[in-house]
């Protein structure tokens, strides 16, 4: 079977600094996978290049059979909009909305209606632990709450692709726990296929597969599955 | 730990006398537990019953027996092996760890790559545990925890060598 979403030989640099020097990656559908590496090895910007954030200076992504690095910046806005779901390193939060509209606002974008946006994204409060906080604004919630709230975000349009960039990082150990096992079987009973970015050995151990990122290069060990 | 292995790795690099051995291996992995004569020539008696290292001449002069050894094709994809697969992962493994780390630098091979693999492998181990400990009851948790914050503990001392190979390379290669 071909991978749902691939990067192939993919380099990027900011300015002078070259951030990814090559780095490939295959991801089969329904799969979690996590990237794991020193801190500035290109973990993020990486995630960014598969998600179409970020266009690669030289090398391909494929998503579904399909080249997207080559697509118009419209169109693959319209990818992250629809296939795509984001939980970002930092600060993502719009801070004049509520919690709730926060984790509305993908299913807003994507067309659906207020008041069944706003009752999707109701749904998720209580999975996450984060019950009462729905009409709170972002500077009201504690750091985690608000990486949780991220989460409900990146999950409640169910993409078919969930990049999440250190989605555990503001958290104790046992709320991480918590989040990742919501976060594991959200994915699984929808088939999401999840990219994990993170640097907590714990974390990554609930992914199918690690890939480690050194200096800009996926290391030659990343085909490896674990478990099989 | 594995000291014929540690012995082969020292003799991959050149050939050398027991006495010259053991001196090596005390500066390098000895600590504090220096490695008994009786026990190096035992250990290379048997490598060179088993074909791993050949024994040369004894040379003429004083002291301790002058016997140079050389390693062996036998020998040398021996320590090969052992030295590119990972250890498995159960706790308390940071010495054979360290001395595949050591003696990869000492040879000039891949170390990173070599913790790359040891990293996997704990990882893999991991989720093991993981999956063991989602599905289970809360003993089967805690006692993968146990594992877990092992593991764990040895994958942060994987993480520091590995940001600090040169330094370590610089070392070992002096
Ligand atoms: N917008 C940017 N402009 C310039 N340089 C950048 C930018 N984003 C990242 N970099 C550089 O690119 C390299 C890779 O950064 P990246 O954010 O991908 O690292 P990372 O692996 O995610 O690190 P961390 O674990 O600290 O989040 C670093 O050297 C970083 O300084
Ligand atoms: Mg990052």
């Amino acid at each position: 079977m071909s991978a749902l979403i691939e990067a192939r030989d993919v380099t990027l640099a900011f300015g002078g600094t070259p951030a990814l020097r090559g780095v490939s990656l295959a991801v089969d559908a329904g799969d979690i996978i996590a990237i794991m590496g020193p801190s500035g090895s290109g973990k993020s910007t990486l995630l960014h290049c598969l998600g179409g954030i970020l266009v690669p200076d030289a090398g391909e992504v494929w998503l579904d059979g399909r080249r997207v690095d080559t697509l118009d910046e419209q169109r693959r806005s319209a990818l992250r909009r629809d296939v795509f779901g984001f939980v970002f390193q930092f600060g993502q939060l719009v801070p004049e909305l509520t919690a709730e509209e926060n984790v509305a606002l993908p299913l807003l974008l994507g067309g659906t209606r207020r008041a069944a946006a706003l009752a999707e994204s109701r749904s998720w409060f209580a999975r996450l632990g984060l019950d009462g906080l729905q009409r709170r604004r972002s500077g009201e919630l504690s750091g985690g709450q608000a990486q949780r709230v991220a989460l409900a975000r990146g999950l409640v349009a169910r993409p078919r692709v969930l990049f999440a960039d250190e989605p555990t990082g503001a958290l104790d150990s046992l709320t991480g726990e918590q989040v990742m096992n919501l976060l594991v079987d959200a994915a699984r009973a929808e088939g999401t296929t999840v990219i994990l970015v993170t640097h907590e050995p714990r974390v990554a151990a609930y992914a199918d597969r690690q890939v480690i990122v050194r200096d800009g290069r996926s290391s030659a060990l990343t085909v490896e599955r674990v478990g099989s | 730990m594995s000291i014929p292995l540690t012995l082969l790795g020292l003799l991959e690099r050149e050939a050398s006398h027991g006495y010259d051995l053991k001196r090596e291996y005390d500066a390098l992995f000895g600590r504090g537990r220096p490695l008994p004569y009786g026990q190096v020539y035992s250990t290379l008696a048997r490598l060179a019953r088993d074909g791993k290292i050949i024994a040369g001449e004894a040379e003429p002069g004083s002291g301790p027996e002058r016997r140079r050894y050389v390693i062996t094709e036998t020998g040398a994809t021996e320590f090969e092996q052992w030295l590119t697969e990972a250890v498995p992962p159960e706790p308390h493994l940071q010495t054979t760890l360290f001395t595949k780390v050591v003696l990869a630098l000492m040879l000039g091979r891949d170390a990173h790559a070599y913790l790359d693999t040891q990293r996997l492998a704990h990882l893999r181990r991991m989720r093991e545990l993981t999956d063991l400990r989602r599905g289970g009851e809360i003993v089967d948790v805690l006692l993968a925890d146990h594992g877990l914050f092992h593991l764990e503990a040895d994958l942060r001392w994987i993480e520091a060598t590995s940001g600090r190979l040169d330094q370590l390379a610089a070392k070992v290669r002096a």
